[in-house]
């Protein structure tokens, strides 16, 4: 961890406390996050925490660029790293199949594995929220096994189904709204994460851990969830 | 108090209620979202002499957006000439005005700048979603039916009581609508270190197109391509006006619907009043970037909000 304080704007901080993704980075953001809201208290306007990185938007009627930094730089000087239990585990219900998740096959032929075996390690592990952002509620999370590596999609599908799970690189994520994008789709959730995010409450915060598990389509049905095919809907 | 009613006519192309922004939520991955234009918004809300940060009208293009008041009303418009209309007769900007029952007030195409602020007294009535009543297309959060959505052709605004204590503009008001070399102050981000010398004498010292790829996520502009030295940073908080660089070198300014989190490399970002006017700017304004110190740009929107105190 090297603290780096930067300019992002008029009224804008960068705190910098890494270079690289790591799962391991967020308990010393998360204790960043609560030393700096702490700190700032009522000048805050929002912290954004992400990967390696916050930013703090402060309140430049009440406080002047120069005290801010000295501020935060007090706030972050004795930096210890947050307990990670702190975090809550979610578990998050997926129905992984083809109709809603169409690259199933090519990320299981990637990996050189079958599909079972590609949603086995999917669920096998419990991911780092390492940001919100995109849309309400989209949690990135990771990082997924090394094998389950795929980049982007060449072109970006116009319409993602909510609820649907994809990979990117090293990283998975939650689509909490129909919206464009351009992951590897391989499941789908019946979790309304953007209700629980427009409430103010979402459902995982930075810092927490998400597990998935995979149900059946009776039980995806049966927790309310869209069966309508992906393709259908581009 | 009486409840007053409009009906929205005619929809145009793009009209939107909007307040001061929602904050506090960037952590949630909810953008800030908010009166583009912020500056205008604030007048025509201090014309009725309403409460900063009551809900108006932000109206863009015009595009025969006519709305048809249900009874007497006293409004405030301000920002752009959008060559409005009230019966067909032309209305002047940056003015309280009665609109009368069964009177309809249409705003036809842009003459001078993108925004109108249309201002009620007490405030439009809609419902408030995360602390505010901003309208976000991209999240579907906000606007009358809170499904994030532009006002639609039936749709009925509402609003209480009359205005508070309209007024009228002080002469030294000045709001012009941005002109061609128009300025945009900059406060240098410190990512300028991975932009080549020449990359960053280029940025201040060309002028930049305003491109039609403009939008309330981002405003592109167009000029010979800046130069990073990195590719792509990894993704993190983006404040309101930050200039960043896409591979293509051509900067895109991030505005008040943005995504909350990005990971293209930044010169800097734009001063919030640089934002409000380039946010009037039609496609095809040549702007230039002016380096300032944080320090003297907050200086200068203190005084800009002490207008209004």
């Amino acid at each position: 961890m090297k603290l780096r304080l930067e300019t992002a704007a008029m009224d804008a901080l960068t705190v910098r406390l890494f270079d690289a993704i790591d799962e391991r980075n967020m308990a010393w953001i998360m204790a960043a996050d609560t030393a700096l809201r702490h700190a700032f208290g009522d000048v805050l306007i929002d912290l954004v925490p992400s990967y390696t990185t916050l930013l703090i938007h402060y309140d430049c009627r009440s406080m002047a660029f120069v005290e801010a930094t000295a501020l935060a730089r007090e706030a972050l000087k004795d930096l210890q790293p947050a307990d990670t239990q702190n975090g809550q585990l979610h578990e998050i219900p997926v129905w992984y199949d083809e109709s809603v998740g169409p690259e199933l096959p090519q990320v299981a032929k990637r990996a050189g594995l079958s599909v079972e075996q590609l949603i086995e390690r999917h669920c096998g592990h419990d991911y780092s929220v390492f940001a919100l952002g995109f849309a309400p509620g989209y949690g990135f999370m990771g990082l997924v096994d090394e094998s389950l590596t795929t980049p982007r999609l060449k072109t970006p599908r116009r319409r993602v189904a909510a609820g649907s799970v994809g990979i990117a690189d090293r990283q998975t994520a939650i689509y909490p709204l129909l919206s464009p994008g351009g992951w590897n789709i391989l499941g789908r959730t019946a979790v309304p994460l953007f209700e629980y995010a427009r409430r103010g409450e979402p459902l995982f915060r930075p810092g927490d851990k998400v597990r998935f598990t995979s149900i059946s389509r009776a039980e995806f049905e049966a927790a309310g969830g869209d069966t309508t095919p992906l393709e259908e809907r581009a | 108090m009486s409840q007053g009613r409009m009906i929205v006519k005619q929809a145009g192309p793009l009209a939107l209620i909007q307040d001061a922004g929602r904050f506090g939520v960037g952590h949630l991955g909810v953008t800030q979202s908010g009166a583009a234009d912020w500056i205008s918004y604030n007048w025509a809300n201090w014309l009725l002499g309403n409460p900063a940060n009551s809900a108006a009208l932000e109206i863009v293009m015009g595009g025969n957006l006519t709305l048809e008041a249900g009874s007497d009303v006293c409004l405030a418009l301000t920002g752009a000439d959008l060559d409005a209309r009230i019966d067909g007769e032309p209305l002047a900007p940056n003015a309280c005005f009665t609109l009368k029952a069964g009177q309809c007030l249409t705003f036809r195409q842009p003459r001078a700048g993108l925004r109108v602020y249309l201002a009620f007294p007490g405030g439009l009535q809609a419902p408030e979603v995360l602390g505010s009543r901003a309208c976000t297309a991209r999240e579907m959060i906000g606007g009358l039916h809170e499904d994030g959505k532009p006002l639609q052709t039936g749709d009925q605004l509402s609003w209480q009581g009359d205005a508070p204590s309209p007024r009228q503009l002080p002469d030294n008001a000045g709001l012009p609508m941005p002109q061609n070399r128009c300025q945009l102050p900059l406060v240098l981000g410190s990512q300028v270190a991975h932009f080549a010398g020449r990359s960053l004498y280029q940025a201040f010292n060309q002028p930049w197109t305003v491109d039609q790829r403009a939008d309330r996520m981002g405003i592109r502009l167009t000029g010979q391509a800046l130069k990073s030295k990195l590719e792509g940073v990894i993704s993190e908080g983006i404040p309101l006006g930050a200039v960043q660089i896409p591979p293509d070198g051509q900067p895109i300014v991030l505005m008040n619907d943005r995504q909350t989190i990005g990971g293209y490399p930044r010169i800097g970002a734009l001063t919030p009043s640089a934002c409000a006017r380039l946010s009037q700017c039609l496609p095809g304004t040549e702007v230039w970037l002016r380096p300032v110190s944080a320090t003297q740009a907050q200086v200068t929107h203190r005084r800009q909000l002490a207008v209004w105190e």
